[in-house]
């Protein structure tokens, strides 16, 4: 199980007469196991929805639930994977990845399996116990996913992840997490100012509008994306130059030029 | 600043500081202006110094009376890293702690640790403990500034990262807040380990039978300047000595965290 609801959603930033309202009346459900995107101008406030499901800002006015509870603090059910990796640099991948297995006190044998199949997963057994530093920036997100992946969260939380990467690792990155999608399906809620890596990567895409951000669309990828069978494509490039892709992608990049 | 000198470069020019330095000061003395026993020559302190490693003076050799202060001061910069960093971090995680006890040092840290003697004497007496604290004193403040300050200017995603994770307090403080502070931690215990050491001779002046500073106060009465010197020679030597080894884990701490400092 794994529902966002955002119900009506205001935050203000600051007091007085510096008060600046980032959001404005935000209302989205994410449904379990769906994999929403939202996008935007920089500064509509994107991340801030992020961070306030993550609980590390509270709502100003409304309130935001997961399954049905409303959310008070971070938590290990919320998993969030930062744009700058955010992994402890003294810690080695599998100390990463492990961190948040120990803090529920789970015992070593059961840990092990666990991380074992996170490395896997994301393709790092041979670097488990190398140092954050002495990774690229592709191979550290992956550990930052690992160590998501692993607390198996009700939801996992994407702050524009592939944003510092470069462009050929980014690519490598998106396909890697429709693979993982597939794999293992859980709640995403992710955030990007890529149009086009919005439509590959999500169910559906919501669109925000600049200051004070609201939610001022929101495209059904999905639907389209079984009806022509995109899957079918092993590539990102196939089906980047798909019409049925380039039409939902320049429907989307059109009603965000109104807002710039 | 201009770029940087070869070594060699460095030791010549530091060499010729030096030298220079003890020229002017033989000058001085042996014109006359300045009556040997108000200023000794350098040879007459060289002349003291290896005398006094051997000879016992006010009722222990040079060596015997610098452990005596190295074991005082060791006790006071331990007891102060000891309590002054894991309340630093405690600070700089815990905002109501910081809150509580920040008007409180933020005043104690101006009190020079000498104004302290008073009170270490009647409180510790004057053989191990008395000297003890009035090192704690000097050493305390910048054992517990830079852990706090360490603490708190910890990257945000780093403990967003951690408390997300589930993280609890303890093991936030521990795993998180510590390694990422321990740069300017160990900044802090060199400063520590300086201002301890000044303590440590200013205390011995006044309270103690034994140690370098007494050596000095006894070298005073008898108006052996030589003697004073030779105690303020051992002093710097040991005070460099231990700045040397604190620049060496500055600079492991940096490489183990992988940002060579």
């Amino acid at each position: 199980m794994g529902s966002i609801c955002f119900d009506k959603v205001d935050k203000v930033f600051g007091a007085g007469s510096g008060v600046l309202k980032a959001l404005e009346d935000i209302n989205l459900i994410v449904a379990d196991k769906e994999f929403v995107a939202i996008v935007g101008p920089s500064g509509c406030g994107k991340t801030t929805c992020l961070r306030m499901v993550a609980g590390f800002e509270a709502p100003s006015a409304g309130t935001i639930s997961v399954d049905g509870k409303v959310i008070i603090a971070p938590g290990p059910d919320r998993a969030v994977v930062f744009q700058q990796f955010a992994l402890f640099p003294w810690k080695t991948v599998r100390g990463n990845i492990e961190m948040g297995l120990r803090n529920k006190n789970m015992p070593r044998a059961q840990r092990a399996p666990l991380v074992e199949g996170a490395l896997k997963l994301m393709n790092l057994e041979s670097h488990a116990e190398a140092f954050p530093h002495q990774l690229s920036g592709g191979m550290q997100q992956r550990v930052a996913i690992a160590r998501a992946y692993v607390l198996d969260p009700a939801v996992l939380l994407m702050d524009e992840p592939f944003g510092a990467l470069d462009a050929q690792t980014r690519v490598v990155m998106q396909e890697e997490l429709v693979r993982l999608a597939r794999l293992n399906p859980r709640t995403v809620l992710f955030i990007t100012h890529s149009v086009e890596e919005a439509v590959y990567l999500a169910d559906r895409v919501a669109i925000m509008s600049r200051r004070p951000g609201r939610i001022k669309g929101i495209v059904d990828i999905k639907a389209v994306r079984l009806a022509e069978q995109w899957d079918k494509s092993e590539r990102i490039e196939d089906v980047m130059e798909r019409e049925s892709f380039v039409h939902l992608r320049s429907n989307i990049w059109k009603s965000l030029r109104e807002e710039k | 600043m201009e770029p940087r000198l070869q070594p060699l470069e460095t030791i010549a020019y530091g060499a010729i500081g030096l030298v220079t330095f003890f020229a002017i000061w033989t000058i001085v003395v042996l014109s006359g202006a300045v009556p040997h026993t108000f200023l000794p020559l350098p040879t007459a302190i060289l002349t003291r110094f290896t005398f006094l490693l051997t000879h016992s003076f006010a009722g222990a050799t040079l060596p015997q009376h610098l452990l005596a202060s190295i074991d005082r001061y060791l006790g006071g910069f331990l007891l102060a890293a000891l309590v002054g960093v894991p309340l630093g971090l405690l600070m700089g995680w815990f905002r109501w702690l910081d809150d509580i006890l920040s008007p409180i040092f933020d005043g104690l840290r101006f009190i020079a640790p000498i104004a302290w003697v008073p009170f270490a004497a009647l409180w510790f007496g004057t053989g191990y403990g008395g000297p003890i604290m009035i090192i704690f004193a000097g050493a305390f403040s910048p054992c517990l500034i830079n852990a706090h300050r360490g603490a708190r200017f910890v990257n945000a995603s780093l403990t967003e990262a951690a408390s997300m994770l589930g993280t609890g307090h303890f093991r936030t403080i521990t795993e998180v807040l510590l390694p990422a502070s321990l740069p300017s931690i160990v900044a802090g215990l060199r400063v520590a380990a300086g201002l301890g050491w000044q303590s440590l001779v200013g205390a011995e002046l006044i309270v103690a039978a034994n140690g370098i500073g007494y050596m000095m106060v006894q070298g005073q009465a008898n108006l052996q300047t030589s003697t004073v010197m030779a105690g303020m020679v051992s002093i710097g030597l040991v005070g460099f000595g231990m700045d040397r080894l604190l620049r060496l884990a500055e600079r492991a701490v940096g490489k183990r965290l992988g940002r060579p400092a």
